[in-house]
């Protein structure tokens, strides 16, 4: 079974992650995700699903909101990786984060990287984001303690401190 | 294990400096039951910098708990709380729950049942600090004050905490200390942010699967593809051929359950492409093939016969005295659900032959820690166990057979001296097993001629969670298991004739405790019956529930009340929506919620809660929110469509979040609004609380909007 | 096979006539254009087409034509929405390793575009014909078949997550070009 798809061997890979250089060898095929893991160690970007259908794994590229469980390092190319450890240092990324602590939103906190950094994708390009817009923004970060009402005013009241 | 190598690696777990304030305190047996005063060196930690470390004796899962009880035990010792951290206490008889006997979290009881501990930690500490300030400034004890982790003498003498400590570490521990009474509170009761919320942000917070230790090896495992199956033989020549693969052998499962093929790589990714290439023989002989199909006519007709009575009260026959016109039959069925918290499966351990040291978060430290101890063939107090932060648990990291623990220790006997993390991936975890088991219920309802259930004839169908384990003792007495039948037996309606009766069935699917457990299937039947009830007799579904309820179910009362004042919406909906009440309890809390709900799209829409709570004093009103409206949220798991697991031919149908579906922010409540009782009366639960009330009173609403009554979860079609 | 394929699918979705096989029938330029719209149009509703040229207010996925996980939408301009567009997911190419198709510029037709109707099931052969000429003329659409990598990656959509390879439409590209250019060289003709 698919046994054309496994890449046997290891590749040096150059990626901008949070403004710095990296180079790693790994198998191409690897996912983002489990580079940023475990040859990064940047932990804050969380392993769910591996599907794309929970987020917590998502990072930026290039400013894109990407679950990085789907994206083989092979393909990131040039752009640029935002983690939620470089969201201290975005703008935007800190007023969502001290929105979550203000508004206590989390709880085990293990898909909160991922969602933070749907919201701060989102407030990028609509600072005054609708009900109906968060929704489906967020609409596929899974929090499984369910913190979605908290997750929905710390949005809003992101967006008033942007405004 | 002594006490200074404990507090040793206490320290190397937060990779922080801890100076414990009692080094020298005797170490008390460590395999005793737990002490009536509890060292506080074994809770408090006053660093040289002010920071106050306190220890949590239970794991964090979401739950709050590492905040609330540190704000009781701050409370106590006048601690500057804008300095106070929480850390989670590892595998240790001091750290056993204080009623239960043993260290667990689950069943909703970490406030309850140490608030008392942690208060009594916290005048204890703040009585020595003062003995202390007291002896340097050669007053008496009773003229010192303390205030923000700083003591005050009687005239300006004043000395913090920190540069006290070592001094208060060696007077004895007072056997009697005064507590605050609660008007003196500054921080119970008071609505707290949680401790972790900043590390929870910003990706700081390390979870066991973040963990990383110098040569650490992953570990993945093919296991079998029906439950308690053998491996007959593989073969692994693909599989060796990736890069990156350390090792690969078959290992036992927990006790009698079958066996797995374990991959051992440098890294995830590795150890996936070679479980993906592995080709493995199963022997599936002699192990039953669950089908759900099969299961569900099986349960159904079990539910028409009357099973092993578990309460009969007032005169079981009355019911066939009625007239079929005053009875009804409702037929109930639920499917096992996973839990599927956010952070998959996994734990750490490095068997180092004679010791070993593992990194986990269980809900019940103390029996994993006695099976991995057993599988190494190593004396229990040789295997030093660290508990941390966990990515959500609800029930599911307190396994009964310790199957996580086995697996990690069979693969770490062989892999001596390096660290092994082994991980479920999702696709293990979904169709994994250890579910909220499978039930059918069957109730017959005589209804008198005021409307009201006089009789109640209920029988329940479904495994047994602790039969046959440890836990059998506590939640189970002449093979009927309280925990399934509990939210039935339990109920506060007073209905004259009543009689319960359970059906245990062996399935060869292993089932475990889901967050509310009994009550997830027991509120719901008891929930949507009795508005049934009340839509037949025409009456108010609160104004029913409280003409019901027995005249001492205070708490319930007091709930409904506080409901009605606080839902005035309800009588202002627009015309396409509808509201549902549930009423429910657990343990002593009682909570209820009115949802105001809508279809769209053909799946409900709740539009929002009203929720009221009496659980005694509220500690953290901000956690108890939380939990309800997160917990809410949870509950609607049982509503989603994809929210089942079922099988075929001996095989889990769903193997990740494609076909086992979790709610998404669209299908959770998008406003939830909590109302607290006042009472001055111990805390009671709340984790658990929230998550039986949802799906009884968003069905209820459903009920109102299309006539249709729903009586089998998951609700696939409105 | 090749044969056997368009025949059930002509089954399914068209309600005109068999090709009579085996019975000689002199060609006319129309029935000639017409069983190579066949042919394109068995290709258009196949399940690699129509998950991307829905009615829906979302993508599908599969053979079997589900909805698409994790609650992704067509959003204004049939990309997603902010923060859950299909670059979310999808890159420029097949990431085989994860299983996720890729290919430049991955959105959903528009729903002029749509071969299927609001409940779900493909437009007849007739009603897709017309609308692909409400909106393209025979050499632009000629060009779209040649040349457009969404239709390019339907020819080579990749592995699925377990690895296997997703179901391919019923022509190769160069038999779904080859059909197309007789349509349009038979004057596009609907039937």
């Amino acid at each position: 079974m698919g046994q054309g798809r496994h890449a046997m061997s290891m590749t040096t890979v150059h990626i901008l992650v949070n403004g710095e250089r990296k180079t790693v060898t790994v198998d191409p095929s690897t996912p983002l995700l489990w580079v940023l893991r475990e040859d990064l160690k940047l932990t804050g970007t969380k392993y769910g699903c591996g599907i794309g259908a929970c987020g917590a794994c998502t990072v930026h590229l290039d400013g894109v909101g990407t679950r990085s469980c789907l994206v083989p390092v092979s393909l990131v190319g040039d752009r640029k990786i935002v983690t939620i450890e470089g969201m201290a240092r975005d703008p935007i990324g800190r007023v969502v984060q001290n929105a979550w602590v203000d508004n206590d939103v989390v709880q085990c906190g293990y898909c909160q990287s991922g969602q933070i950094m749907s919201v701060v994708a989102l407030l990028k390009s609509n600072r005054k984001p609708t009900d109906a817009n968060i929704e489906e923004s967020m609409g596929g970060n899974l929090c499984r303690c369910g913190t979605y009402v908290r997750i929905r005013e710390a949005i809003k009241s992101a967006a008033e401190k942007l405004a | 294990m002594n006490r200074r190598t404990f507090f040793r690696m206490s320290a190397a777990a937060t990779g922080g400096f801890l100076i414990a304030m009692y080094f020298d305190f005797p170490m008390s047996a460590q395999e005793a039951a737990p002490p009536k005063i509890y060292p506080p060196d074994a809770f408090v930690h006053i660093m040289p910098n002010g920071e106050i470390v306190i220890m949590v004796n239970r794991v964090e899962v979401g739950q709050g708990t590492s905040t609330a009880l540190p704000m009781i035990l701050a409370e106590e010792l006048d601690a500057d709380w804008s300095r106070v951290i929480a850390e989670i206490a590892p595998a240790a008889d001091v750290y056993k729950d204080p009623v239960v006997g043993m260290q667990m979290l689950g069943g909703s009881i970490s406030i309850a049942n140490s608030y008392q501990q942690y208060r009594e930690l916290g005048a204890r500490t703040r009585a020595m600090l003062i003995a202390a300030a007291a002896d340097r400034w050669h007053v008496t004890p009773e003229r010192c004050r303390t205030a923000n982790s700083i003591v005050y003498g009687p005239t300006i003498q004043k000395a913090v905490y920190a540069e006290l400590a070592e001094d208060a570490a060696r007077r004895p521990i007072p056997e009697k200390v005064r507590l605050k009474a609660p008007s003196e509170f500054r921080l119970i009761g008071k609505p707290t942010r949680r401790l972790d919320g900043r590390a929870k942000s910003n990706g700081s917070q390390k979870f066991s699967i973040d963990l990383d230790y110098p040569g650490m090896k992953v570990a993945l495992l093919a296991r079998p593809p029906v439950f308690f199956g053998r491996v007959r033989s593989f073969d692994d020549a693909e599989a060796r051929k990736v890069l990156g693969v350390v090792d690969i052998f078959e290992i036992p499962l927990a006790k009698g359950k079958g066996s797995a093929v374990a991959v051992v790589a440098d890294r995830f990714w590795a150890a996936k492409q070679a479980r993906d290439r592995l080709n493995i023989d199963w022997d599936l002989s002699g192990v039953d093939h669950a089908d759900t199909s099969e299961l569900r006519s099986r349960f159904n007709e079990l539910a028409r016969t009357t099973g092993k009575i578990a309460l009969n009260r007032g005169d079981a026959k009355a019911m066939d005295t009625l007239g079929t016109d005053h009875r009804i039959v409702a037929e109930y069925e639920f499917p096992y659900l996973a839990h599927a918290p956010m952070e998959p499966l996994n734990i750490t351990l490095r068997n180092d032959g004679d010791r070993a040291e593992a990194w986990t978060t269980s809900q019940v430290p103390d029996t994993q820690r006695q099976a991995m101890a057993e599988v190494l063939g190593i004396p229990t107090d040789r295997v030093t166990y660290h508990v941390g932060f966990a990515g959500g648990a609800f029930g599911r990291r307190g396994t009964l057979d310790e199957h996580l623990e086995r697996e990690v220790a069979a693969v770490a006997k062989r892999m001596r001296g390096i660290p092994i993390k082994l991980i479920w991936t999702r696709e293990d975890d979904v169709p994994g097993g250890y579910y909220r088991p499978m039930v059918a219920h069957r109730v017959e309802v005589g209804v008198g001629d005021d409307g009201m259930p006089s009789a109640w004839r209920h029988v329940v169908v479904g495994q047994g969670i602790v039969l046959g384990t440890p836990f059998e003792a506590f939640y189970a007495k002449d093979g009927i298991e309280a925990l399934l039948i509990e939210g039935t037996s339990d109920t506060r309606y007073a209905i004259p004739n009543f009689q319960v009766s359970v059906h245990h069935p062996t399935v060869n699917v292993p089932v475990l405790s889901w967050r509310s457990v009994g009550y997830s299937h027991n509120t719901f039947v008891v929930e949507t019956l009795i508005d049934e009830l009340a839509l037949r007799a025409n009456a108010d579904p609160m104004a029913y529930r409280l003409k019901l309820l027995d005249a001492n179910a205070k708490r319930q009362r007091a709930v409904l009340t506080l409901l009605n004042e606080k839902s005035g919406w309800r009588n202002d909906l627009p015309r396409d929506h509808a509201c549902g009440i549930a009423l429910s309890e657990y343990h002593e809390t009682a909570s209820a919620c009115a949802a105001d709900v809508s279809i769209e799209d053909g799946r409900p829409r709740i539009h929002r809660v009203t929720v009221a709570v009496a659980c005694g004093l509220a500690v953290n009103p901000m956690t108890i929110e939380n939990q309800f409206q997160g917990g809410l949220a949870f509950g609607v798991t049982q509503l989603m469509a994809k929210g089942a697991i079922t099988l075929k031919d001996g095989r889990v149908d769903q193997r990740n979040f494609d076909g086992y579906t979790p709610p998404y922010i669209k299908d959770a409540p998008v406003a939830v609004d909590v109302h607290i009782v006042p009472s001055a009366e111990p805390p009671t639960a709340i984790g658990e609380c929230p998550v039986p009330l949802i799906a009884p009173a968003v069905v209820n609403a459903l009920a109102r909007l299309t006539g249709k009554r729903y009586r089998s979860l998951p609700l696939v079609t409105v | 096979m090749l044969a056997l394929l368009l025949v059930v699918l002509t089954v399914a979705h068209d309600s005109g006539p068999l090709p009579a096989f085996g019975k000689v029938t002199l060609a006319s330029p129309r029935s000639d254009g017409l069983a190579a719209w066949k042919k394109v149009y068995a290709v258009m509703v196949s399940p690699r087409c129509l998950n991307c040229h829905t009615a829906t207010t979302y993508p599908q996925q599969g053979d079997d034509r589900h909805r698409h996980v994790a609650n992704v939408i067509r959003g204004p301009e049939d990309k997603g929405v902010v923060a859950l567009n299909c670059s979310t997911c999808h890159q420029s190419t097949n990431a085989d390793s994860t299983g996720v198709p890729g290919a430049h510029n991955w959105h959903l037709a528009p729903l002029s575009m749509r071969w299927q109707s609001v409940n779900d099931r493909p437009l007849s052969s007739a009603e897709v014909c017309h609308s692909v000429l409400r909106l393209l003329d025979g050499p632009h659409l000629l060009k779209h078949h040649e040349e457009e990598p969404l239709v390019l990656w339907a020819f080579n959509p990749g592995r699925r997550p377990d690895g296997t390879m997703r179901t391919l439409p019923p022509l190769t590209h160069a038999e779904f070009v080859e059909a197309t250019r007789q349509w349009v060289k038979a004057g596009t003709p609907c039937p």
